[in-house]
C-alpha cells in the first residue's frame, strides 16, 4: 500500500495556486461526469474566492447556478439531489457558516445509508468550504470545525494543504460513494502555488501522507499548519538537533491511525497541532487513539499545541493561532522530558 | 453673499463669492460668459452648480430685499426667528398587506426634528466613509460592512421608537450603534479594535452592543429569532417595550426567519420585523434569489408594509404605525425599507462588479436621503445652507476626533484574550496553545 503520493511529472502542469487547483478539479468533474451539479452561494459569477470561475460559461447555468442565502437548504437540497442521482458539489460560502447545515449534515446525510440499509445513500455528495484563519477573519470567517464532523460516522472529512493535494483529494471526494466534507485552507487560495497535473488524478483518502521522515518526533497537522509543521521541523533540526517526521494526516475521518502509530513507534514523542480550540479538538482523539496503541513506545507525554478555549479572537489573533514558536517549545519540552 | 453693493456698480466688475462655494473666490465675468471649470455666470451671481439648489432660498431673499425697499439685506446675518418651525410634507403611500389603512401620507415635521435627523445621518455618513478610508489605510482590519445610502432607515426607525425599545440587527450595524446611544469614537475604536472600543476592541465590526442593542450579528438570520425572544421578554415583563428585529434581503431566504414568523404571530409578540432590502444580497440580486420579491408579504399571516427606505420621513411614519400596531398588542408587523447601500456588501467587494456605476451614480443624485432632507429644509424655508454647513463642519471634527482616537487607543491587554468566555467565580483556567501554560478567564 502506497504510503506516498508520488507525484508523475511526465503529464502536462500548470502553475496553479489554491482556488485555481480547485478550478481545475471541478472542471475536470463537470467534464466527465454529465450528473455533476455545483452549487451554493454565489458561485455563479465565481465564488467569494474565484474557486468557480469560467464554470457556468463553460457548463451551462443548469450544472453551475446560485442558491439563496439558506445553508440549511443548500446541504438539504444536496442529499437530494445525491439521493436520486446527481453528483452534488454543495458549497456553504464559509466553514462558519455551516452550523445551520449541521443537522442536515449530521442526522440526514451520514446516516441515509445506514438507516436505509442500503437501499439509499447520498454518497455522490461533497460539501466544499473554506476554512481556518486567515489573519483577519476574526469570529466568524476564521472556525475550524473538522472536530464537530469527526464525532458522526457515516460522512469523511478532509482537508488538503496545497494545490496538488487539492485537487488530488477534492476529485477523491467527490468520486467518493460517501458524503465528504472538503474544507479548504482559505489563507491559501492565493498563497500557495505548485505546478499542479491538468488531468485529473486521484490521491486516496484515510491514507495520511509523510512529508518528512524522522527519528525523533513525530509532527502530525493538517490543512495550513503543515506547512508551519515543516517550518518547526527545521528549526527543531538546526537548534535542537533534533530529527523531526512530519505527518500530513490529509483524512480527518476516518483516519489512518496506522501511519501514525507506526511513526510514533519509531520515534516515541507525537506533537500534534491545529487551530481549533484544544477542548475537544480532533487532536484529542488522535492523542487518545495513539495513547491506546503506543503507550509503551512514548518516551513523553503526547503533545497538543491547538488554538486556546476561546472564541476565535478579533484582534489577539497572532497571540491565538500555534505559531511555529509555541511549537518548537513543546518539541523541547517533549525532548528534555 | 454680500448685496451691499449699490444698484449702479456692475456686478460682474467685482470680485465675488459664489454664495454655495464661498470659500472659492471667483473671479466674475460678464453674464453668460464660462468662469474656469465650466461654470457660468448666473444672474444672481451663483456658479451653475448651486443654482439649482439656491434658486428657492434666493428669491425668499430677494423678496425680503424687496420688501425693505431695495435695501441690503445681508443674507449671513439672517436670524433664526425667520424660519419656519414646522412644515407638513407629503410622503409616498406604502403598500400594504393584509392592513385595512397604512402609514399616514401627511408628515409634520419640526425644523429641531429636521436638524437632528440631518446632524445624525451626516454623522452617519461621514463616520461610514471615514471608516472606509481607515480600512484602504489597513488601520481597520477584518470585516467592515458600511452602511452609507441605508441612513434614512436607521433614523428613521430611531425616530419612531424610544431609547428603552430594542432593537437587533445584522453585521451592518454601524448606523445603528450609533443612534442607539454608542459614540462615534468608541464606534470607530471598536473597528480598529482598541480598548476604547464599544466591545472592548474584542467584537470588531460586526459585534457592536450597547444599551438595548443587541448588535452587530454576524451570522446571516441568526438575529432574527434572537429578536422575537427580546419582545417575549418585553410581553413577559409588560413594559409596553418592543423589539424592532432587522435583517436584509439576503437573510429573508433563511430558514429561521419563517420559524420566528410563525412563533412571534402565534403568541403575539411586540416585534416589528424589518427588512432593509438594497437590492443586493452581497452580490446577488433580489431577483435572482428570491421567488418572491415582495419581502413584506412573506410573513403571510403578519401583516405587512412596504416603506420608501430613502426617504427619512417615510420610514419614521412608518416605523410609528408600525410601533403603534405593536404596542396595541395585536402581534408581529413585517416592515419592508426598500433602500439602497453605495458601497459593496463589504470593503472588500468593489461593489461594481454586480452593479453598473451608473445606478449607484443615478440612486445618488435622485435618491440620496441626505440630500431629500436638505432639500426639503431648505426649500421650506427650515434651515439655511451655512446652518447646514455648520452642521457639517462640526460632524467633521467630531469624526475626525474619533479616528485620531480610534487610532491611537492602545489595544486591549492580553489578558483579555480569554476574559469573558464563561461567567466565572473564582476565575477559570483556559487551556491554551500548549499544556504548560493556562491562562485565567475572568468575568
Amino acid at each position: 500500500q502506497k504510503r506516498r503520493f508520488t507525484f508523475n511529472l511526465n503529464c502536462p502542469t500548470q502553475k496553479m495556486n489554491l482556488f485555481q487547483s480547485i478550478t481545475s478539479a471541478l472542471d475536470n468533474t463537470l467534464a466527465s461526469d454529465p450528473t455533476a451539479v455545483i452549487f451554493g452561494e454565489d458561485v455563479a459569477f465565481g465564488g467569494v474566492f474565484r474557486c468557480t470561475v469560467g464554470l457556468r460559461d463553460k457548463y451551462g447555468k443548469d450544472r453551475v447556478f446560485n442558491t439563496p442565502l439558506c445553508e440549511q437548504g443548500i446541504v438539504g437540497f444536496g442529499i437530494g439531489a445525491a439521493v436520486a442521482g446527481a453528483t452534488a458539489i454543495a458549497e456553504i460560502q464559509f466553514a462558519d457558516y455551516i452550523y445551520p447545515a449541521f443537522d442536515q449534515i449530521v442526522n440526514e446525510a451520514a446516516k441515509y445509508r445506514y438507516r436505509s440499509g442500503n437501499l439509499f445513500d447520498c454518497g455522490s455528495l461533497t460539501i466544499r468550504a473554506p476554512w481556518g484563519c486567515v489573519g483577519h477573519g476574526s469570529l466568524y470567517h476564521s472556525q475550524s470545525p473538522e472536530a464537530f464532523f469527526a464525532h458522526c460516522p457515516g460522512i469523511k472529512v478532509v482537508i488538503p494543504r496545497s494545490p496538488v493535494q487539492a485537487k488530488g483529494l477534492l476529485l477523491s471526494c467527490i468520486a467518493d460513494k460517501n458524503p465528504c466534507i472538503f474544507f479548504e485552507p482559505k489563507i491559501l487560495y492565493r498563497a500557495a502555488v505548485e505546478q499542479v497535473p491538468e488531468e485529473p488524478y486521484i490521491i486516496p483518502l484515510s491514507q495520511a501522507e509523510i512529508l518528512q521522515e524522522g527519528s525523533d518526533v513525530t509532527l502530525v497537522a493538517w490543512g495550513t499548519q503543515i506547512h508551519v509543521m515543516k517550518e518547526v521541523a527545521a528549526m527543531a533540526q538546526e537548534k535542537l538537533g533534533v530529527s523531526c517526521e512530519v505527518i500530513d494526516l490529509q483524512t480527518i475521518l476516518p483516519w489512518d491511525t496506522e501511519t501514525i502509530c507506526k511513526s510514533v513507534v519509531k520515534t516515541g514523542r507525537l506533537l500534534i497541532s491545529h487551530e481549533a480550540p484544544i477542548t475537544g479538538g480532533f487532536a484529542a482523539e488522535i492523542s487518545s487513539t495513539v495513547q491506546e496503541e503506543c503507550f509503551l513506545n512514548l518516551e513523553a507525554p503526547i503533545s497538543r499545541v491547538c488554538g486556546y478555549d476561546t472564541p476565535f479572537p478579533h484582534i489577539f489573533e497572532p497571540f491565538y493561532i500555534p505559531d511555529k514558536w509555541k511549537c518548537f517549545e513543546a518539541i523541547k519540552k517533549m525532548i528534555n522530558y | 453673499m454680500c448685496f451691499s453693493q449699490t444698484p449702479e456698480k456692475k456686478r460682474w466688475q467685482q470680485r465675488w463669492f459664489c454664495r454655495y462655494c464661498r470659500q472659492r473666490r471667483r473671479r466674475a465675468a460678464p453674464e453668460g460668459q464660462r468662469l474656469t471649470e465650466g461654470r457660468i455666470c448666473a444672474v444672481q451671481g451663483l456658479c451653475w452648480a448651486s443654482l439649482g439648489k439656491m434658486l428657492t432660498n434666493i428669491s425668499n431673499v430677494l423678496r425680503a430685499c424687496a420688501q425693505r425697499n431695495g435695501a441690503a439685506a445681508v443674507v449671513s446675518a439672517r436670524t433664526y426667528a425667520d424660519f419656519t418651525n414646522e412644515a407638513t410634507f407629503e410622503i409616498k403611500k406604502c403598500d400594504t398587506f393584509k392592513l385595512d389603512e397604512g402609514p399616514a401620507t401627511q408628515v409634520v415635521m419640526t425644523r429641531d426634528e429636521g436638524l437632528q435627523y440631518y446632524r445624525t445621518m451626516q454623522t452617519m455618513r461621514r463616520m461610514e466613509l471615514k471608516a472606509d478610508q481607515l480600512y484602504k489605510q489597513k488601520i481597520i482590519r477584518g470585516f467592515c460592512h458600511l452602511y452609507d445610502g441605508q441612513e434614512a432607515c436607521a433614523v428613521g426607525i430611531e425616530a419612531a421608537i424610544n431609547l428603552s425599545d430594542h432593537l437587533i440587527t445584522a453585521y451592518r450595524a454601524h448606523g445603528y450603534t450609533y443612534t442607539r446611544g454608542g459614540t462615534v469614537k468608541k464606534i470607530m475604536a471598536e473597528l480598529t479594535g482598541r480598548r476604547g472600543g464599544i466591545a472592548k476592541g474584542k467584537g470588531g465590526s460586526m459585534h457592536m452592543y450597547c444599551k438595548h442593542f443587541y448588535g452587530g450579528n454576524g451570522i446571516v438570520g441568526a438575529q432574527v429569532p434572537l429578536g422575537a425572544g427580546v419582545a417575549l421578554a418585553c410581553k413577559y415583563q409588560g413594559n409596553s417595550e418592543l423589539c424592532v428585529c432587522l435583517y436584509g434581503d439576503g437573510a429573508a431566504n433563511q430558514g429561521q426567519i419563517f420559524e420566528t414568523y410563525n412563533m412571534a404571530a402565534l403568541w403575539k409578540l411586540p416585534v416589528i420585523f424589518i427588512c432593509e432590502n438594497n437590492g443586493y444580497g452581497m452580490g446577488t440580486s433580489v431577483e435572482r434569489a428570491a421567488a418572491s420579491t415582495d419581502y413584506f408579504k412573506r410573513g403571510e399571516f403578519i401583516p405587512g408594509v412596504r416603506v420608501d427606505g430613502m426617504d427619512v420621513l417615510c420610514v419614521r411614519e412608518a416605523s410609528r404605525f408600525a410601533a403603534d400596531y405593536c404596542r396595541s398588542g395585536k402581534g408581529p408587523i413585517l416592515m419592508e425599507l426598500q433602500t439602497y447601500r453605495y458601497h459593496g456588501h463589504s470593503m472588500s467587494d468593489p461593489g461594481v462588479s454586480y452593479r453598473t456605476r451608473e445606478e449607484i451614480q443615478e440612486v445618488r443624485s435622485k435618491s440620496d436621503p441626505i440630500s431629500m432632507l436638505k432639500d426639503r429644509m431648505l426649500s421650506n424655508n427650515m434651515a439655511s445652507v451655512e446652518e447646514l454647513k455648520e452642521i457639517d463642519v462640526e460632524v467633521r471634527k467630531e469624526i475626525e476626533d474619533a479616528a485620531q482616537f480610534a487610532t491611537t487607543d492602545p489595544e486591549p491587554p492580553l489578558e483579555d484574550l480569554c476574559n469573558h468566555i464563561f461567567h466565572n467565580n473564582p476565575p477559570l483556567e483556559v487551556r491554551g496553545t500548549n499544556p504548560w501554560s493556562k491562562l485565567k478567564s475572568v468575568s
